[in-house]
């Protein structure tokens, strides 16, 4: 496989993530505009600092406005963190690797570019937000299932696994890094009104609150969030989740190619963090600096298995 | 005479070259009139990909940087006997057709300086001692100096500039000669000066086709035809096709080059 | 009295029964409903939108990627028609081939006073870098797309020989694709040559051009410009198809002597590269230093064995329109024998007799650009007004050299379906050759343009032409 398709399978299933994330993200916030408008100007401004796009939202729009920041979110063209740029980019990449593959994965990719082309082509009206980004979750989950259906188990499946996973983890890890004071130990001797919406926000941004229901009832504890996002290995959102996907992929890889890389190696000090910490030792050290740690381990992997895969020149 | 040659070219880069690519054209032939009785090459910081023989049957040797490099130095060094032929090097030979000499290139494009020029020059007289005339006229016209030298001047340019290195020479005098209706080329290669053994670069002349002598060379910087004092390396329809090295790389590094050259009569 | 029609018609002839190709198709089309077709038609769209099967407008932001129009009713063409084509177009290519290497080499054609030398001399396309070199199996032209038009039940023309990279195979097999999804009823009434063995035949074509280099089973790559060229979707689809590798310029390198393309696991030679990037664009070291497009050294590798180029450098000066006027004298004098297709009788505009010609009947004649395609900067005389003949006078007065004429062909018409049910439109066609040692295979048909507008005799897709399936029927 050249290492230029490697990189935009990596890519393009990153970009597809990505989108889907940031519609979760988009969601979480007009459920706050909706339920608690008081608190809503703050989580904006925190989604898009998890997003990592407020610089520039601010430097286009100023001051955080609801409807500016859906759109600048779904569709602004000079957004290219967007969710039609994402989509877009995907198709890009898509294109570049279209011989690795299937049929059934390109149309999907393609139908999802060509939907959301049509639906994103003027602003949503509020009353069809949910279902637009109903349908940018369902586009992009399409395209999963194509590829979990139809592509051979081989190296290309496994860079295609590695970026969703790559990317999905360091959208969870984002949300954790903006949030992570209120699940400090001490938040919960506070026990504010206001923290149980941030608590809230943080499992919609991640499409997570049912599976929070299912596994620990209905009371919400920042202690047990924390663990759940980023130890609870039934989560496939949570970190030890995602990376556990990344160390078994890129240990197909290395088992295919009969060769272990430099970023094997950085992978599995990741996961073993993850293996050999609890909550306590995690807060001991500092949730912020743990969170802080992870962001820069996983930039290092990512470059790391650019080199060793030579997905450029 | 029998010359030896050695002539180093060294490149220095400011920062690691990832990959890069140098086309040369450093190997003489053996021809009526030149015999080379031994020729190496030597690359450090690179190796050889591939050789093979161009359209005009020069000997071509491409060399890849080794990655990572910031020094590459390539070495000739050789033994090449030569007879002073006045010039005549002989018919064309091989698949190019003499048509193709005639074409101009983006060097060798006449501009209305040339073409005035050659409009001025009096008609009449032997082929040979036509060029000859012209040879000497643009050496009155554009003498040689190596101040303010620059490279990759069109022939047009360099009449402008008034002064003139071997190189515009040879381009003015080819694209003249190409507007007379002579078939001209361009020639590569190296000159022993008589009074010194080290030289400041290789040498470079050119040649026009003449009906019964077949191909005559001229050296409008020196003001007379080859003798046995020059070594024949490469032709092309101008500088670019028969430059010595040529090369391609990639990143942002800046390049610095230096040549050593010595020939002498053995 | 009946007017008979002006132009040939492929289904109807110059009456209104259906001629014998078209008998079983023309009974089943009557049994349609024409409401139930324009779904179909509809249906096919919305299919070929989904695979991707697009070409890229240049100049066009807007419309970056646009479908080329695909009409339902084949265009059939009898086994026995098709043998005297394809016989004909055998020879014709190898004579292109024959040529090819003739004027890299000794042109014995110009000694021979057959081909004047001006033709070459004064050709872009002629690259001297390619003189002397004998490329792996002596092929130059691996793919050619040999464009035919019809005026008559018997006459068939060749308009131009693509002997550069002919694009347009990938419409031909989707074409095929969506009929037999579409109509599968249709294929078990009516046998059918099949197409769907290009691929293969490409495959098996090029790895029979193997270079010296080659131990082995050969590699096969495509070399594309990317994703923006306006035929990505075919360099994409023929790798895919073949199993080869969709390589660009910044993929590759000069490793240990050969090209190689960067893998995840190292660099691997290529023996065999279908490049679908132009001569000027393949090496910047040789040819254009500021191509971004191409890879550095691969001349060199080339001319010394590394590596077979399909089609071979410098093949365009086979396709030019000025050589074009020569063909039937190439034909002659590399096969000793007559063409069996015929040439559009062609005026050099070169010529000063021709050119007063072709002014005083530029409102008659055809005028195209000797390097142009694509139907780019040509005159349809005829569909011209005055004021775009009078433009047009003005350039071919400045540079005659750059023009040639040829008269307006009454192009043979098949019928397209529309709202009001069967319109004719003229058409041409594209057959697909591959060239290797051991054989010249044409595909049976080839792809089939059609001017969408009644009347209209441009059929290239960059200018609203529309294509058809081609059905060749067994014999």
């Amino acid at each position: 496989m050249l290492g230029k398709t490697a990189g935009g399978l990596f890519w393009m299933f990153r970009y597809l993530e990505r989108a889907e994330n940031t519609a979760r993200m988009i969601d979480a916030g007009l459920r706050i505009s909706l339920t608690r408008s008081s608190a809503a100007e703050s989580e904006w401004t925190s989604i898009l600092q998890s997003t990592g796009l407020h610089g520039s939202y601010t430097a286009m729009h100023g001051a955080p406005d609801g409807p500016k920041i859906i759109d600048f979110l779904l569709r602004d063209p000079n957004n290219p963190g967007s969710i039609m740029a994402g989509i877009e980019a995907a198709r890009e990449n898509a294109r570049v690797v279209r011989t690795a593959l299937t049929r059934e994965v390109w149309e999907a990719v393609n139908e999802c570019y060509m939907v959301l082309k049509r639906v994103l082509a003027e602003p949503v009206a509020d009353r069809d937000l949910p279902r637009v980004l109903q349908v940018v979750r369902q586009r992009s989950a399409f395209v999963r299932g194509a590829s979990h259906g139809t592509m051979v188990r081989n190296d290309m499946y496994n860079f295609a696994r590695i970026g969703t996973f790559f990317e999905r983890a360091d959208n969870t890890a984002r949300i954790l890094d903006q949030k992570y004071y209120i699940l400090l130990p001490s938040v919960r001797l506070v026990g504010s009104p206001s923290d149980n919406v941030q608590w809230e926000t943080i499992l919609r941004a991640t499409s997570t609150t049912r599976a929070y229901q299912t596994l620990h009832g209905g009371d919400i504890d920042p202690r047990v969030i924390a663990h759940f996002l980023i130890l609870d290995g039934r989560l496939p959102r949570s970190l030890a989740f995602c990376y556990g996907k990344i160390g078994e992929n890129l240990g197909y890889i290395a088992k295919e190619y009969g060769a272990s890389k430099p970023c094997d190696a950085l992978a599995e000090a990741i996961c073993s963090k993850f293996r050999a910490h609890d909550m306590n030792a995690i807060f001991d050290y500092g949730l912020h600096e743990f969170i802080g740690d992870f962001l820069r381990d996983s930039t290092a992997l990512g470059r790391q298995i650019e080199i060793d895969y030579r997905f450029s020149e | 005479m029998r010359l030896t040659v050695q002539h180093k070219t060294h490149y220095t880069y400011d920062a690691p070259v990832p990959y890069g690519l140098q086309q040369i054209r450093l190997r003489p032939k053996s021809r009526p009139g030149q015999q080379v009785e031994d020729w190496q090459i030597e690359v450090k910081g690179g190796q050889v990909e591939v050789s093979f023989e161009d359209e005009h049957a020069n000997s071509v040797d491409l060399v890849s940087f080794h990655p990572g490099e910031t020094r590459i130095e390539i070495t000739c060094r050789g033994t090449v006997d030569v007879e002073d032929r006045a010039g005549v090097v002989g018919p064309q030979g091989g698949f190019v057709p003499l048509w193709l000499f005639e074409r101009s290139t983006a060097l060798t494009h006449p501009g209305p300086q040339i073409k005035a020029m050659v409009a001025a020059m009096s008609e009449g007289g032997a082929p040979v001692e036509q060029l000859h005339a012209l040879s000497a006229h643009i050496l009155q016209v554009v003498p040689y100096s190596t101040d303010q030298a620059a490279s990759d001047l069109t022939a047009e340019d360099a009449l402008s500039a008034g002064h003139a290195v071997c190189q515009d020479h040879a381009h003015v005098f080819i694209t003249a000669a190409r507007l007379m209706g002579y078939p001209a080329r361009y020639v590569s290669g190296y000159l022993k000066m008589d009074d010194r053994v080290e030289q400041d670069a290789s040498h470079a002349w050119a040649e026009a086709h003449v009906p019964d002598l077949g191909w005559v060379g001229f050296d409008v910087s020196n003001g007379y035809s080859p003798d046995a004092r020059y070594v024949r390396v490469a032709t092309g329809l101008d500088y670019r096709g028969a430059a010595p090295i040529s090369g391609l790389r990639y990143g942002q590094a800046g390049e610095q080059m230096s040549v050593s050259l010595q020939v002498q009569q053995q | 009295m009946v007017n008979k029609p002006l132009y040939f018609d492929e289904m109807f002839g110059h009456g209104t029964d259906a001629r014998l190709p078209y008998e079983a198709y023309c009974k089943w089309f009557n049994g349609e409903d024409n409401a139930r077709l324009l779904e179909k038609s509809e249906e096919a769209e919305a299919l070929f939108r989904l695979i991707g099967v697009t070409f890229n407008v240049y100049g066009d932001p807007d419309a970056t990627e646009r479908l080329i129009p695909f009409d339902l009713v084949p265009r059939i063409i009898a086994a026995r028609e098709w043998a005297k084509v394809a016989k004909g177009i055998e020879q014709r290519v190898r004579a292109l081939n024959a040529f090819l290497h003739d004027i890299y080499h000794r042109q014995e054609i110009v000694r021979a006073g057959r081909l004047p030398a001006e033709m070459l001399a004064r050709n872009e396309a002629f690259l001297p870098q390619m003189i002397g070199v004998t490329p792996p199996g002596d092929i130059y032209t691996h793919i050619v797309g040999t464009d035919l038009v019809r005026t008559g039940d018997d006459a068939f023309f060749v308009l131009e020989d693509n002997a550069r990279t002919p694009s347009g195979v990938s419409y031909m097999l989707e074409n095929r694709e969506t009929m037999l999804h579409m109509f599968p009823e249709l294929f078990s009434k009516i046998k059918v040559q099949s197409v769907s063995q290009y691929p293969n035949s490409l495959r098996k074509s090029l790895s029979a051009c193997a270079p010296p280099a080659c131990d082995g089973k050969p590699t096969l790559a495509v070399l594309t410009p990317g994703i923006h060229n306006s035929a990505y979707y075919e360099h994409a689809f023929l790798a895919d198809q073949m199993g080869a590798e969709l390589v660009e310029g910044h993929d590759l390198r000069v490793v240990d002597g050969r090209v190689a393309m960067r893998t995840t696991r190292g660099y691997k030679p290529i023996d065999v590269l279908y490049r679908r990037v132009d001569d000027d664009y393949l090496d910047p070291l040789t040819f254009n230093p500021d191509s971004m497009l191409g890879v550095p050294g691969i001349m060199d590798v080339y001319r010394a064995g590394g590596i077979t180029i399909a089609n071979a450098p410098g093949t365009g000066i086979a396709d030019d329109k000025a050589i074009y006027s020569y063909m039937p004298d190439i034909v002659e004098f590399y096969t000793g024998e007559k063409a069996i297709l015929q040439n559009v009788p062609t005026h050099r505009c070169s010529e000063p007799d021709a050119l007063k010609y072709v002014l005083d009947n530029l409102a008659e004649l055809v005028v195209k650009e000797v390097h142009g395609s694509g139907g780019y900067g040509m005159l349809v005389g005829p569909a011209a007004s005055k004021k775009e003949i009078a433009a047009f006078r003005a350039k071919l007065e400045a540079n005659p050299g750059n023009y040639i004429a040829q008269p307006t062909l009454a192009l043979s018409t098949v019928p397209i379906l529309t709202d009001a049910g069967l319109a004719p439109r003229h058409v041409d066609l594209r057959p697909f050759v591959l060239v290797s040692p051991d054989k010249i295979d044409i595909t049976p048909g080839g792809l089939t343009r059609v001017a969408l507008t009644a009347g209209s005799l441009v059929v290239n897709s960059s200018q609203g032409g529309g294509t058809k399936d081609t059905w060749v029927l067994e014999e």
